[in-house]
């Protein structure tokens, strides 16, 4: 058991393997190298090593996209709505295993339910909702959004991993006096932390990411995030690839640092919220 | 006792209070609203709101070849996107699974695509068509990459789904292989000894075995395909002539280009529709065909 050779099927089997994964690197090979060539550059020869390497590409794009403060708003957002997400979402969840009543389990199915809504489905009255409430084109109304949509899939997934945690510890706790809010962040929200874990790590990629909706609504130009701010030096820079390229890559750069350093937890994070998809 | 504590009214409100409010505010109003909007002429100029009964949708099933068009294009690309990340997604994890010396290293260059946002991902291939393609069709002289890439609607298709197998083909390998790692060792060689052939194994024992994690795989994929919107608009925005156009980007057009917003609504819910009848056939088939292990 577990002592098999390296055989020689198995050296094949690893130079395809090896092969397969230069050919899924070669878009990045072609992005990187490409950045730092000068236009005429690019468009006569897009594979070749750069000649000389133009550095001045990226102070341009760094300064046209005005990359800090896309990188400060993302930021902003994406943290703010995803330790508020994990943490009343945490707390439902835990409530709603905790207190079995009908009420409880009807608002569960609820939560369950919703998580087929689309996105694309929802958006349009979406909009009104937030003029309504006049949040519009602030980051308050842009995070709101994302409590509500990114509650159901972090709720189910809390809900899925509270109902393993045995209730002894909690009870000796409220005999000792503990009321239930401390009980829940002294002893659950600890044990929480896999899952916890997994929610932040998925609602990251997911913030960071997304497009759609603070297309919708942020609308001022000094509010956006990087991928609108890229979107819309796209627009107006279309073809220029030597500004373009090099605004790519500061617009991956962040999060391509961050899953290289936190690569095992963001892996395990995945395959464990997605056992209960 | 811990229950009688915890039974009072002000847990409840403190617990599940914040994150339901988010939730009716966020999504059940917009459901509900989005509803009654699809029998509106609401153009999103507020106070004009006009009951029109069932016109929207007479409008869309009798008069809106666009909106079927574009509904055809995500179900071909939903099919054939679907299939391949599968596929491709699940021969990673087969092969990483075993024994391989560099197996860390692969697991994170298939992963990556995953982690950078649909945007970014379209508007990096867009450049990898238009001029890593000719200069690698120049060198090598194959036709393949000479073909007129997001310039036509097969090449269209093709590329939207290349990239979007790329992207998500490392997410499901993840999947799979934590599901792989959970098939006993045992079974397996009890299957060799018994001389069964690798494709039997893999047929017989493997797969049955990982049908949960299938369950799932299908459901992510269905779930992005179905509602993908980033990929498209940042490799073809649709084009040319909506030929690559879909559902989500055809419903996002006609709200916010057309301002036509009690039509977009309409379509948002014959679109919800769709997603759950398919959600729900897809868990049940599937669901039907795990064995306990």
């Amino acid at each position: 058991m577990g002592t098999k050779k390296y055989t020689g099927k198995l050296f094949i089997t690893e130079a395809v393997m090896i092969i397969v994964g230069l050919l899924f690197l070669a878009p990045f090979y072609f992005l990187l190298v490409n950045s730092v060539k000068p236009f005429g550059e690019i468009m006569s020869n897009s594979a070749s090593w750069p000649q000389i390497f133009k550095w001045e590409n990226y102070s341009r794009a760094w300064e046209l996209t005005r990359f800090p403060q896309a990188f400060r708003n993302s930021m902003i957002i994406t943290v703010v709505t995803v330790i508020l997400t994990a943490l009343i979402s945490a707390m439902g969840a835990y409530r709603m295993v905790r207190a079995n009543t009908r009420f409880n389990r009807i608002l569960f199915m609820l939560f369950v339910a919703a998580m087929v809504i689309p996105f694309q489905s929802i958006m349009i009255p979406l909009l009104k909702v937030v003029n309504v409430m006049g949040v519009n084109n602030s980051m308050v109304g842009l995070i709101m959004c994302y409590l509500g949509l990114g509650a159901p899939l972090s709720l189910f997934l809390f809900h899925g991993f509270i109902k393993a945690i045995p209730l002894e510890i909690e009870e000796a706790a409220t005999v000792d006096g503990c009321n239930p809010i401390t009980v829940f962040f002294r002893i659950v929200l600890p044990l929480l932390k896999p899952m916890l874990m997994t929610v932040i790590i998925l609602n990251c990629l997911w913030v960071w990411n997304d497009y759609l909706l603070p297309s919708l609504i942020l609308q001022k130009p000094d509010m956006r995030t990087i991928p609108l701010a890229t979107f819309a030096f796209f627009g107006q820079y279309t073809k220029q690839w030597d500004l373009a390229l090099p605004a790519l890559v500061l617009g991956i750069a962040p999060i391509v640092a961050f899953f290289l350093l936190l690569q095992r937890y963001i892996v395990e994070g995945v395959a464990a919220g997605s056992v209960k998809g | 006792m811990g229950s009688k504590r915890m039974s009072g009214w002000w847990p409840q409100l403190v617990f599940v209070g914040p994150v339901t409010i988010f939730f009716l505010l966020i999504m059940i109003i917009p459901f509900l609203l989005g509803m009654y909007y699809s029998f509106t002429d609401w153009n999103g100029v507020a106070g004009t709101v006009n009951w029109v009964g069932f016109d929207n949708f007479k409008q869309i099933f009798t008069n809106d070849s666009d909106f079927w068009s574009s509904f055809w294009f995500t179900i071909r690309f939903t099919i054939v996107g679907v299939l391949l990340t599968n596929l491709v997604g699940f021969f990673l994890a087969y092969l990483l699974t075993k024994k391989l010396k560099s197996k860390n290293v692969l697991r994170t260059i298939f992963f990556m695509p995953n982690v950078i946002g649909g945007l970014l991902l379209g508007f990096i291939w867009q450049f990898i068509f238009v001029k890593g393609f000719s200069t690698v069709g120049d060198m090598t002289g194959w036709s393949f990459f000479n073909l007129p890439w997001l310039g036509d609607e097969t090449t269209g298709f093709w590329g939207i789904t290349m990239v979007f197998v790329w992207q998500s083909a490392g997410y499901l390998m993840v999947v799979y292989i934590a599901s792989l790692t959970n098939v006993s060792k045992e079974v397996l060689e009890a299957a060799e000894i018994d001389g069964a052939s690798r494709f039997q194994v893999l047929r017989g024992i493997i797969l049955p075995l990982i049908m949960p994690a299938i369950t799932v795989c299908l459901f992510l994929a269905i779930s992005w395909s179905f509602k993908m919107f980033d990929l498209n608009l940042s490799l073809t925005k649709g084009g040319p002539f909506k030929s690559t156009e879909s559902v989500a980007l055809n419903i996002y057009a006609e709200a916010f280009q057309n301002n036509r917003y009690g039509l977009g609504t309409a379509k948002s819910l014959i679109f919800f529709i769709v997603v759950a009848i398919i959600t729900l056939i897809q868990v049940r088939v599937t669901k039907s065909k795990e064995v306990e292990a």
